[in-house]
């Protein structure tokens, strides 16, 4: 028997203390080559509407009215598309809140008083550039060796609907193509591994007729490209996955691990 | 100098047509002898780099982002238009044109129009060929939908995340030609100046942000794919980098800067809401499709809700005005995107607006829930009285169809939009202004390209929801291919150019000059202070009415403010490495000029139109009030040294094709 359920939303009436106080431990790098250390910056005046980022902002001003440096990070949309911003928030890629981004974060998700570590999502194969500012161009690289189809871009394909594709393969293909290339899925992995980034690539392929004439090849040279990049192995501890912004499924490894067995088969 | 246009002779369906058959060609073999400097690596960009490489060009691709993958076109959420009538509701290449045309208020060019419709079904074929996972009807065939403007159903989706998956289809394409070596890219690049030797574009000055190292880069063709300039604003859609200084580079080189006025504010943003906003916030238009736009009928009802005593789930239908659908019965809710801004905007003006700030309406889907919720219900053979059911079926199909951005909506507004109606607020979100290009999309310096967002050439005053997304593409796999060619074929015996031209020299000390003085200047506001403060002179004075009084004020003020910038400005760090302050501060600086140019170009068009609405000129209903006999032009600005001094230049536009009347949606 259904229960009556109240329809009042409490967010509705923001319960939350207004003019948040916090310390940040900030990772401070002038750039790849010297080495970082960890920065404290208490900041007031913070409102639990504000996103995560304005916040870097706000210090940002302060300090280059200080006359110091401000914190260098990436971030470009703000609005969790593009995959530019990055972060490891109190020991979680983007931060403690689920399916999104550094950039849609907001303050509300923290408590007065808090002390908030951020640093920069760390990898081998990704070397800090400065601050929180890291190099992903690993990722383009195994993009590459094999993320396309090799098709002419003249426009004289056939028909778009020539080729029926069950709804079924082609909403899959479109979750496994969400993959916005942010690198949280590596910064999360104890092995830093790139497993859930290039199995959502392949998958996506994989699902689709277009995409099976070179689907050989492709997982073969992007697993290559992805081993030669130094990214770790994969062992199935699942923490890419929850901490991915855009909800890409471990599924999409397993998938990947089935192409590359036959792959590996034929060749 | 008088504009030529360069449109093909013939009649309209054949221009294009005719034009391929006899331009210039290159052979393959010295295409290979050929460099492309392509900057920007959105939709545009990065299709024509594709394209180019594979031609066989040697491409030079450049983006300030650290990957081309990142370019704001992945932000484009609603969908793309294609005339393939594959729903047999009566769509055609003409119709497409056609709506474009009168969409844009009869400001566009028609030749440049009807080539866009023309090639929109290839744009389709072409990204499926790809991979492209647009969305599928249940029998596997591609699926439409609605947006606004249009009477048919002939926009492409994939989901709420269609720029997202077109762009990344076109980086699929660059990444086969990166790996094949024939495009060079350059990631976390910036141009800051375009290299003119011999009246010919023949390389850029461009800074590495990682070194802060200023390199010199040669070719025989500059393409410009940098987007628009909303930022000159502060508060857009935009993404917080995209800015407009390799547009405003090449203006400064001889580039004619045209209809900088005309600005696209997007009805369904998400509003302010407060002093720290850094950036706004687009949801998609194809939520208009479903959701219903009203504001309470009775001032005191708004009032209440302003103050938190009343919620918009405690007023009855009767005591709500759908004021779209009251004012526009013929198209509602799907009007165009100028239009559902104005209304919206005159509804809050009035006292009507709903949230602290009075600045927004609301975006209703209980109708929509309750109507796919019956369906639900019929076509499962369940129990159509149970309400909660309903309910439960009709928010499953509608979070089936908008999920992502419903869930974008909660994260940021920290509300249930699928239990009480989302707020939404006009943005700015769009330039249809850009760089004045013919119709080889060759700007007025030779060998100097413009595509996608930053030229003006397709929209006119207005744009269409749903056709950013076909202009670019369309620009860079279909047309730049073609006619970049005819401009290179006499250049094949050139050889590579030398980057140590005295042009070359010249420029890169310009460049240097100004970041030097930059750092030097030890001012005491940051960059945001003064981009802020240029922001509320625009929204203020440029924004979705202008008036000749605040426009005057606007130009006065721009001018000061820029040169307090100069004056004032303090950029922390050095010039070598990475330093963000400084990126932003050329950018800025770009825009202090722009922005003045925007007013000037705002106050010199005595009319209204799309979406340029001037108060002086409205019919007694309010709507915008054109005047096709002195203003049916484009207007072209030429750089004279000062934004007050950049001198008009007039492309007449002649409609041989589609007869000029008022827009009417009613």
């Amino acid at each position: 028997m259904a229960q009556c359920q109240s329809t009042f939303d409490f967010r509705l009436y923001g319960f939350q203390t207004k003019n948040m106080k916090l310390i940040l431990k900030i990772w401070r790098q002038k750039n790849a080559a010297t080495e970082g250390k960890i920065v404290e910056y208490p900041i007031d005046h913070i409102e639990p509407d504000m996103s995560f980022l304005e916040m870097l902002d706000i210090l940002n001003d302060e300090l280059i009215m200080k006359g110091d440096e401000p914190v260098a990070f990436d971030h470009d949309c703000r609005e969790g598309i593009c995959g530019m911003c990055s972060l490891y928030i109190n020991g979680e890629a983007h931060g403690p809140d689920k399916g999104i981004t550094t950039c849609q974060l907001h303050m509300r998700m923290f408590k007065d008083g808090d002390t908030i570590f951020i640093e920069p999502f760390r990898a081998k194969a990704f070397p800090v550039i400065k601050d929180l500012v890291v190099d992903r161009s690993s990722f383009d690289r195994i993009q590459h060796a094999g993320g396309f189809i090799s098709v002419n871009t003249s426009g004289n394909t056939i028909d778009a609907n020539t080729i029926p594709i069950n709804k079924k393969d082609a909403d899959d293909a479109f979750d496994a193509a969400a993959c916005i290339g942010c690198g949280a899925c590596v910064a999360s992995c104890k092995n830093s591994s790139a497993m859930l980034f290039v199995a959502a690539k392949v998958s996506q392929y994989a699902l689709l007729p277009q995409g099976r004439i070179e689907a050989t090849d492709r997982v073969l040279n992007m697993v290559s490209q992805m081993d030669a990049e130094g990214f770790g192995n994969c062992t199935n501890t699942g923490a890419c996955e929850v901490e991915c912004p855009k909800g890409i499924s471990l599924e999409n490894i397993a998938r990947m691990n089935r192409e590359y067995l036959s792959a590996s088969l034929k060749g | 100098m008088a504009l030529d246009s360069k449109i093909p002779e013939g009649s309209i369906s054949d221009k294009w047509t005719n034009y391929k058959d006899h331009i210039n060609l290159v052979n393959p073999a010295n295409k290979r002898n050929l460099d492309v400097i392509i900057v920007g690596t959105g939709l545009a960009g990065g299709s024509a780099a594709a394209t180019l490489a594979e031609l066989g060009y040697n491409v030079k691709a450049f983006c300030f982002q650290d990957s081309p993958r990142r370019a704001h076109s992945i932000a484009a959420q609603g969908g793309i238009n294609a005339a393939k009538n594959y729903q047999g509701d009566g769509d055609s290449t003409f119709r497409l044109f056609y709506d474009t045309v009168k969409g844009g208020d009869y400001r566009a060019r028609e030749a440049n129009v009807h080539r866009l419709a023309e090639v929109s079904g290839n744009i389709i074929d072409q990204c499926v060929a790809q991979g492209v996972p647009l969305a599928r009807e249940y029998g596997g065939l591609l699926d439409n939908r609605s947006f606004g403007g249009t009477l048919v159903s002939r926009t492409f989706y994939a989901k709420g995340q269609t720029g997202q998956q077109l762009l990344l289809g076109a980086y699929s394409a660059m990444n086969r030609q990166i790996g094949r070596g024939k495009i060079k890219m350059h990631n976390r690049h910036e141009m800051l100046d375009l290299v003119v030797v011999d009246g010919k574009a023949r390389g850029i000055i461009a800074r590495n942000l990682v070194t802060g190292e200023i390199e010199r880069h040669s070719a025989h063709a500059v393409v410009i794919a940098s987007g628009g300039y909303g930022n000159v604003f502060f508060l857009s859609t935009n993404a917080m980098g995209s800015n407009a200084t390799a547009a405003w580079k090449i203006h400064k080189k001889g580039a004619f800067f045209a209809n900088p006025c005309y600005t696209q504010i997007h009805p369904t943003c998400i509003p302010v809401s407060g002093d720290h906003q850094s950036k706004l916030t687009l949801m998609s238009e194809s939520l208009r499709n479903d959701g219903r736009i009203w504001v309470p009928a009775k001032l005191e009802d708004a009032k209440a809700i302003r103050e938190g005593k009343k919620k918009p789930t405690d007023l009855y239908e009767a005591e709500r005005d759908y004021y779209l659908e009251r004012r526009y019965p013929a198209f509602g809710n799907l009007v165009p995107r100028d239009v559902a801004s104005r209304a919206a905007k005159e509804r809050c003006d009035a006292g009507f607006g709903v949230n602290k700030t009075g600045e927004a309406v609301y975006l209703d889907f209980a109708a929509a829930i309750q109507r796919y919720g019956k369906e639900q219900v019929y076509v499962k053979g369940l129990d159509a009285n149970d309400a909660e059911l309903v309910i439960k079926l009709g928010t499953a199909v509608v979070a089936n169809k908008y999920g992502n951005l419903f869930q974008m909506y909660d994260k940021i507004v920290d509300e249930n939009p699928y239990k009480t109606p989302m707020m939404i607020y006009p943005a700015v979100h769009y330039t249809m202004g850009g760089t004045w290009v013919d119709y080889n999309l060759q700007t007025t310096i030779p060998g100097c390209f413009s595509i996608g967002e930053s030229n003006f050439s397709d929209h006119g005053a207005n744009r269409l929801g749903a056709s950013a997304l076909m202009q670019g593409l369309a620009d860079g796999y279909f047309v730049l291919p073609y006619t970049i060619g005819d401009y290179l074929a006499p250049d094949i015996k050139m050889g590579t150019i030398s980057t140590d031209l005295p042009e070359f020299i010249a420029a890169e000390k310009a460049v240097k000059d100004q970041i030097e003085k930059f750092i030097n200047n030890k001012g005491t506001h940051s960059v945001d202070y003064f981009h802020k403060k240029l922001g509320k002179i625009m929204w203020d004075k440029v924004g979705m009415a202008r008036n000749e009084k605040g426009l005057n004020e606007a130009i006065v003020e721009i001018a000061a403010l820029r040169e307090e910038f100069y004056k004032d400005v303090k950029v922390p760090g050095t010039d070598k490495g990475f330093n963000q302050e400084l990126e932003k501060a050329t950018r800025v600086a770009d825009f202090l000029e722009l922005g003045e140019l925007f007013a000037k170009d705002a106050l010199h068009r005595n009319e209204s139109c799309g979406g340029h609405f001037r108060e002086e000129y409205a019919t007694e209903e309010g709507e915008a009030q054109r005047d096709d006999e002195n203003f049916a032009y484009v207007a072209a600005w030429e750089y004279k040294g000062k934004p007050s001094d950049a001198v008009l230049h007039k492309e007449a536009l002649v409609f041989d094709n589609v007869k000029l009347v008022q827009r009417s949606y009613k």
